[in-house]
C-alpha cells in the first residue's frame, strides 16, 4: 500500500472531510472541512468522490509518497513546488515517487487543502476519519507521520479550475437567529453597516471579529438559557465582540446570536485571514434558499478543464506522459 | 424581523436556514426538560422525511433538516400537530434510561471551592456535601463538549449565580455547580461555575465500544467518596462509576 509521508509540518495540518453528522446530542459537532467548497473541488479535480484531504492551516509543508500518485492542491492559495519546480494551485498534478511536495504559506485566504487520489485510507472513528481537535478526536499531524493511500482508480492529472471567489473577506449573508429581535432596532442597523475586522483570535471553531466601534453587547445577555448552537451562529459574548461559529464549534452555548451566517457563506468566514474586512447583511428565508440551491448545484458540478502549461516552464518535458488514456488494462477492471 | 420575546411555549422557531427548535420553556424546568426529551423520543420514532438529526437542549427539541427537500412551514406544520397531540410537560420520559453511581470526592484539592458554594448556598460545607452527594439528578443535557452533562435539578438553596470571573482551568472530572445545576467537565476548560469536587468518570473514550458513558434522560448520584479513593478510582477504567437500568 502506498504511503504519503510527512517530512515536516506545519502548525495546522489535519486530516479533514465532509465531517460527523449524528452525535449532537452527545455533545459532540459535526466537525470536518473549515471550507468545504475546497474540498469538494479537490475532489473535482480528481474526478472523485468527496472523501478526505490534508486541511492546511495558514502553511503546508513538506511531502513525499513512496509510489506515484495524484494531487490537486485547492483553498487558500499557497506557494507549491514540486522537486524545486512550481506548482499551479487549483489544479491536479501527477506526484513522483520519492520527489518532494513542498507547500508554503497562504499569500491569502487560511486554509489550503492537499487532496490525493484514492483519499486516505485510514479507519474511521465515529463514522469519519476527520480530526476534531477540539473534542480529542485525531490530532495535529506532523513530520514522521505516514498516511496510507487509498486504491486510486483515476489517472487523469493536469486539470485546473476557477476557485469561487472566498478569500479576502467579504459580505457575509446572515439570516434572523433565536435572539435578534433582543438587539435594539438601532444596534441591528448599525450591525449591517459597519466594517468588521478579522481578529487574530480564530480557529476551526470559529473567528472573533473586531468591531470598527463601540461592541454589540446586551445587558440582559448573561441571563438567557443555553440553546442548540449551528455553524454561522454569529454570538455576541460580553466584550461585544461578534464571534462567526463553523464546523467545530460546541454544541450549544448561552452567549446571545444576533444572526446567522448562511451555509453557502461559510467558506468565505472560515477562509477571512487576520485583518481581513467583513460585512453582513441580513437576507430573507427565499433568498437564503436559493443561496442554498446555488451552493450545492456549485459543489455538485464544479467545471474543470486542462491545465494550460508553458513549456518553457516544463524543464523535464520529456518526462511526461504525452499521451494520455493509455493504460495497461488493469487499472480498468 | 422575528419580535420577541414571544410568551407562548412550546413555541417553534427556525434556527439557521436548516434547523428547527421546538422550545417549551424560557428557563430550566423539570416539565420543560421533560417535554424536549420525550418529543424528541417520539419524533425520532417517526421522523418526518428530510429530517436528518434530532438532538435536545436543557429546554428544547432541535432538528436539523435538508430545507431545499422539506420546506419549514411543512416541518412547523408537522410538529405543531404533534405538539396538539399530547400533554408533552406532562409525559413519560423516554425509555431506556440508567441511573448511573458515580463516586466523587469533595472538597479540598477536589473540590477547592466546596467552602465558598456552600456558603453562597447559606450552608457549611459538610451540609453542602450532604446535601450534594445525596441529590439523584437527570442528565438535562449533554452539550459544549462530548460527554458533557449538565444535571438538574438540584434543591432550591443551589440557585447560586456564577462566579463573577472564571476559574482560569478546571481538570478534566471536575464537578461543578451553580443555578441548581451540576456540570461535570469532560475536558479541561475554564468556567465560571465553582468546582465542590472530582470523579474519574469517564465521559468520553471515542476508542471505546461505547464512547459516550451518559444519555439526555439518564439519572446520576454523585456518591460522595473520600480523598484516599481517588488513586484507586483512577486507575479504574470505569471510574468506579455503577450503571443500572430505570424501569
Amino acid at each position: 500500500m502506498s504511503v504519503l509521508e510527512i517530512l515536516q509540518a506545519g502548525p495546522g495540518v489535519t486530516v479533514q472531510d465532509d465531517g460527523r453528522p449524528g452525535y449532537m446530542a452527545l455533545g459532540l459537532s459535526r466537525g470536518g472541512a473549515a471550507d468545504r467548497q475546497a474540498l469538494a473541488e479537490g475532489a473535482a479535480l480528481l474526478r472523485q468522490p468527496v472523501g478526505t484531504a490534508l486541511e492546511l492551516a495558514g502553511y503546508g509543508g513538506r511531502f513525499r509518497v513512496d509510489a506515484p500518485c495524484r494531487i490537486a492542491l485547492t483553498g487558500a492559495p499557497m506557494r507549491a513546488t514540486l522537486a524545486g519546480a512550481p506548482l499551479a494551485w487549483n489544479a491536479s498534478h501527477a506526484l513522483p515517487a520519492g520527489a518532494v511536495l513542498e507547500i508554503g504559506g497562504a499569500l491569502a485566504g487560511v486554509y489550503g487543502y492537499l487532496t490525493v487520489g484514492g483519499g486516505f485510507d485510514l479507519p474511521e472513528d465515529l463514522g469519519a476519519r476527520s480530526a476534531h481537535l477540539n473534542a480529542g478526536l485525531g490530532r495535529l499531524l506532523e513530520a514522521g507521520d505516514r498516511l496510507p493511500l487509498g486504491p486510486d482508480t483515476g489517472r487523469e492529472t493536469g486539470l485546473t479550475l476557477d476557485p469561487v471567489d472566498r478569500f479576502g473577506g467579504g459580505v457575509l449573508r446572515v439570516l434572523p437567529s433565536l435572539q435578534t429581535g433582543m438587539f435594539p432596532e438601532e444596534t441591528r442597523a448599525r450591525f449591517v453597516e459597519e466594517r468588521f475586522t478579522r481578529d487574530s483570535r480564530g480557529n476551526r471553531m470559529g473567528i472573533r471579529l473586531k468591531p470598527e466601534g463601540q461592541g454589540y453587547g446586551l445587558t440582559e445577555g448573561q441571563s438567557i438559557v443555553s440553546e442548540v448552537i449551528t455553524p454561522g451562529d454569529i454570538q455576541i459574548p460580553g466584550d461585544g465582540a461578534p464571534y462567526v461559529l463553523l464546523y467545530e464549534c460546541q454544541t450549544t452555548g448561552g452567549y446571545p446570536r444576533i444572526g446567522t451566517v448562511i451555509p453557502a457563506d461559510l467558506p468565505r468566514v472560515a477562509q477571512a485571514a487576520p485583518g481581513a474586512e467583513l460585512r453582513f447583511r441580513f437576507v430573507s428565508r427565499d433568498e437564503a434558499l436559493e443561496a442554498e440551491a446555488a451552493f450545492r448545484r456549485g459543489l455538485e458540478s464544479i467545471p474543470v478543464r486542462p491545465l494550460v502549461r508553458d513549456p518553457a516552464d516544463m524543464p523535464d518535458l520529456l518526462s511526461y506522459e504525452l499521451i494520455d488514456g493509455v493504460t495497461a488494462g488493469e487499472e480498468l477492471s | 424581523m422575528t419580535k420577541e420575546p414571544c410568551t407562548d411555549f412550546p413555541r417553534i422557531a427556525p434556527i439557521g436556514l436548516d434547523g428547527v427548535i421546538v422550545q417549551f420553556g424560557p428557563a430550566l424546568s423539570e416539565p420543560a426538560n421533560r417535554a424536549a426529551l420525550a418529543f424528541r423520543a417520539a419524533v425520532e420514532r417517526d421522523p418526518p422525511d428530510g429530517v436528518e438529526e434530532i438532538s435536545t437542549s436543557l429546554v428544547s427539541t432541535y432538528l436539523r433538516f435538508d430545507p431545499l427537500f422539506l420546506s419549514l412551514e411543512a416541518l412547523s406544520a408537522d410538529l405543531e400537530a404533534r405538539l396538539a397531540h399530547d400533554d408533552w410537560y406532562a409525559a413519560p420520559l423516554p425509555e431506556g434510561r440508567r441511573l448511573l453511581r458515580i463516586p466523587t470526592v469533595y472538597g479540598g484539592d477536589f473540590g477547592p471551592q466546596l467552602d465558598e458554594a456552600a456558603s453562597a448556598a447559606g450552608m457549611n460545607a459538610e451540609a453542602a456535601q450532604l446535601e450534594l452527594s445525596q441529590a439523584r439528578v437527570r442528565v438535562n443535557a449533554i452539550g459544549f463538549a462530548p460527554g458533557q452533562p449538565y444535571l438538574g435539578t438540584l434543591p432550591e438553596a443551589w440557585d447560586i449565580p456564577r462566579q463573577a470571573g472564571l476559574t482560569p482551568r478546571v481538570p478534566e472530572g471536575a464537578l461543578v455547580v451553580a443555578i441548581r445545576q451540576f456540570v461535570l467537565f469532560s475536558v479541561s476548560a475554564p468556567t465560571g461555575w465553582r468546582q465542590v469536587g472530582r470523579t474519574a468518570a469517564p465521559l468520553f473514550r471515542p476508542e471505546s465500544e461505547t464512547p459516550f458513558l451518559l444519555r439526555p434522560g439518564d439519572e446520576v448520584v454523585f456518591d460522595a467518596v473520600p480523598a484516599d479513593a481517588w488513586d484507586r478510582l483512577s486507575g479504574d477504567p470505569k471510574g468506579g462509576v455503577t450503571v443500572e437500568p430505570l424501569a
